[in-house]
């Protein structure tokens, strides 16, 4: 017996051409119940267009969305479709009326009754700690409350997809730390299926059960957050994702697991099947380069263990990255604290070094003769 | 000076004594007026929400046309319907040439553009992702057109003060298809363009004093509603 639930949204072979261009492409998108799936990407990658798209809100040049395995506007009409979902877009969007009358004006738009509205929209106002605000203008609002307001109104009609777009991308940090609490706890309390659209990386990895990162139109790569952060498949999701730094190499030696690449005339050890003269590109999060002070003595049992030179030192935070220049760039993530036990200033020689094991190797194509 | 101190008087008095051919005029220029400035928000708003709302090739020619309009001179809307409206015109079998009917259509023809045009400008103003929220809310495209129209309803009380206020100081169109005919289509701007030919400066004052109030009073209310909204 196949208990396994149909997925929410399936979508094949999805394109959008606009003005003689592919601005989406997604040959295959699986949705399942329950999950945040969180889609991460430059401006311009096509998330937005992937989110109207999913939402009949924009029709594809090419391509089916079911949903439940009902195929949108053939077996399920738009409308009755629509009704089931709820979006959040940048702008709050509210209407020029009071608050109260905004979060219930999806359930109006259904055709219920006043007394059915009421103890819904209440139940919203106060699940986003806006119920103070009910009879207030939303023309009035803050931007913080005039968010919550926008979201309450997408809960209260108890959608069984919820996608949001950029929600919280305009509003300063503190804001929007409290409203992606907010939103996570009822998330999670729900359980509704989400899509949430973002370009701020932080923000993608609180939330999400899944994520995919999206340029140009396509997904390039969808996993769990810990699969994409340290096994991005190429480059560009690598950046997107905070690898700091992306050496390229060319494998010069290798045994049954680890192999030598050559990076800028050093020899940078790591783990993976390539072949000999291949040509590789390293990844190193920042966070996983430690650095200790020459005089130390290189005492560290660490595989890779470079001498460099500090180049830069820019503030992050609870962080300071320090960018190295060890014969090839690198970056490294350190805590104030051992910053000044350090004391590291820019001209300071130190030793960096990395475990072969926080290394992602990305293949960059067939091998070339030895 | 005398002419004007004297005009006053006795328009103050004609004011105050309820002359029954003063607010027989008055009545009828409401009910002209006012039918005209209804007539012209329902189609004004229609088809300047469906223009603000759809892409269609000649959108542009349409919509400068729609622009112009508001400009349309009431001399020559008052010559096409009194032309449409002639025994032997395209509409002369309605026979409603010098009734008040007609001056209801002509005051109409004025206005609808000048509320087409305020609508097509306010509606296109909402912000473009409104209507993907709208919709994405649930709504149908009707129940979408109607809340664009509540969202930019501000300027549609606007729309209703200019459409008003330009036919109810209307007379060319007015006199043309009404032809001023004393207690039938007789209003407050026909009689006061009479009245002053013929002299009788101090009822034209009357009558001018009239039309004044009721611009500033239905304005006043229309202000009352709209400031009313904006500060909620």
């Amino acid at each position: 017996m196949n208990t396994s639930p149909s997925p929410v949204f399936e979508a094949r072979d999805l394109q959008v051409v606009r003005g003689g261009s592919l601005i989406l492409n997604v040959p295959s998108l699986v949705v399942s119940e329950g999950e945040i799936l969180v889609l991460i990407g430059p401006n311009g990658a096509g998330k937005s267009t992937l989110l109207q798209t999913l939402s009949a809100l924009a029709k594809p040049s090419r391509g089916e969305i079911l949903f439940r395995g009902q195929k949108i506007g053939a077996d399920i009409p738009v409308l009755q479709y629509r009704r089931r979902l709820a979006m959040v877009l940048q702008e709050p969007l509210l209407f020029d009326t009071t608050v109260y009358n905004n979060v219930a004006s999806g359930l109006k738009i259904r055709g219920m009754k006043r007394d059915e509205i009421e103890p819904i929209v209440a139940r919203a106002l106060e699940r986003f700690g806006i119920a103070h605000l009910r009879d207030r203008s939303a023309r009035t609002l803050s931007g913080g409350e005039a968010r919550r307001a926008s979201i309450a109104r997408a809960f209260a009609t108890n959608p069984e997809v919820l996608l949001m777009d950029e929600p919280f991308s305009a509003l300063d940090p503190i804001m929007r730390e409290t409203l992606i609490e907010d939103l996570e706890h009822v998330l999670r309390e729900t359980r509704t299926t989400t899509i949430f659209v973002t370009h701020d990386r932080m923000e993608a990895l609180r939330l999400a059960t899944r994520l995919g990162v999206m340029n140009t139109g396509e997904i390039l790569q969808t996993g769990s957050s810990d699969e994409v952060m340290n096994r991005p498949v190429n480059e560009f999701v690598a950046s997107l994702v905070g690898v700091e730094t992306i050496l390229q190499g060319k494998v010069i030696r290798k045994n049954s697991r680890t192999f030598f690449a050559s990076v800028s005339g050093q020899e940078v050890q790591a783990i993976g099947a390539v072949g000999l003269g291949e040509q590789v590109s390293l990844c190193i999060r920042p966070e996983n380069v430690t650095l200790s002070a020459i005089a130390s003595g290189n005492l560290t049992s660490v595989t890779d263990t470079f001498p460099g030179t500090v180049e830069k030192i820019t503030p992050v935070g609870h962080y300071r990255k320090v960018q190295l220049n060890c014969g090839f760039p690198l970056v490294a993530y350190v805590t104030n604290h051992s910053f000044s036990d350090l004391s590291l200033r820019e001209g300071t020689e130190v030793l960096a070094s990395f475990d072969e094991m926080a290394i992602h190797v990305i293949r960059k194509g067939p091998p070339v003769d030895p | 000076m005398d002419l004007i101190i004297e005009g006053i008087k006795k328009a103050f008095w004609l004011l105050v004594s309820f002359d029954p051919e003063v607010l027989g005029i008055t009545f009828l220029s409401l009910k002209v007026s006012g039918t005209a400035t209804l007539i012209s928000l329902f189609i004004g708003i229609s088809v300047g929400a469906s223009v603000a709302l759809t892409r269609f090739p000649g959108r542009r020619i349409v919509v400068s046309l729609i622009n112009t309009g508001m400009a349309l001179p009431p001399v020559v809307v008052g010559l096409f319907v009194t032309i449409s409206l002639w025994r032997n015109g395209p509409l002369g079998f309605m026979g409603i040439l010098y009734t008040p009917l007609a001056m209801i259509v002509a005051q109409a023809v004025i206005a609808t553009p000048i509320v087409t045009g305020i609508t097509l400008a306010a509606v296109q103003q909402l912000p473009a992702k409104l209507r993907l929220q709208i919709l994405a809310l649930g709504a149908t495209r009707l129940q979408m057109l109607w809340i664009l129209i509540k969202e930019a309803k501000l300027s549609l009380l606007a729309a209703v003060m200019a459409g008003f206020g330009g036919v109810i100081s209307e007379v060319g169109a007015s006199i043309m298809v009404g032809g001023n005919i004393k207690g039938y289509s007789r209003v407050l701007t026909t009689a006061t363009v009479m009245e002053t030919g013929r002299g009788n400066f101090d009822v034209a004052i009357a009558l001018s004093i009239i039309l004044l109030l009721l611009a500033y009073l239905i304005n006043l209310v229309l202000t009352q509603v709209q400031q009313r909204e904006r500060r909620r």
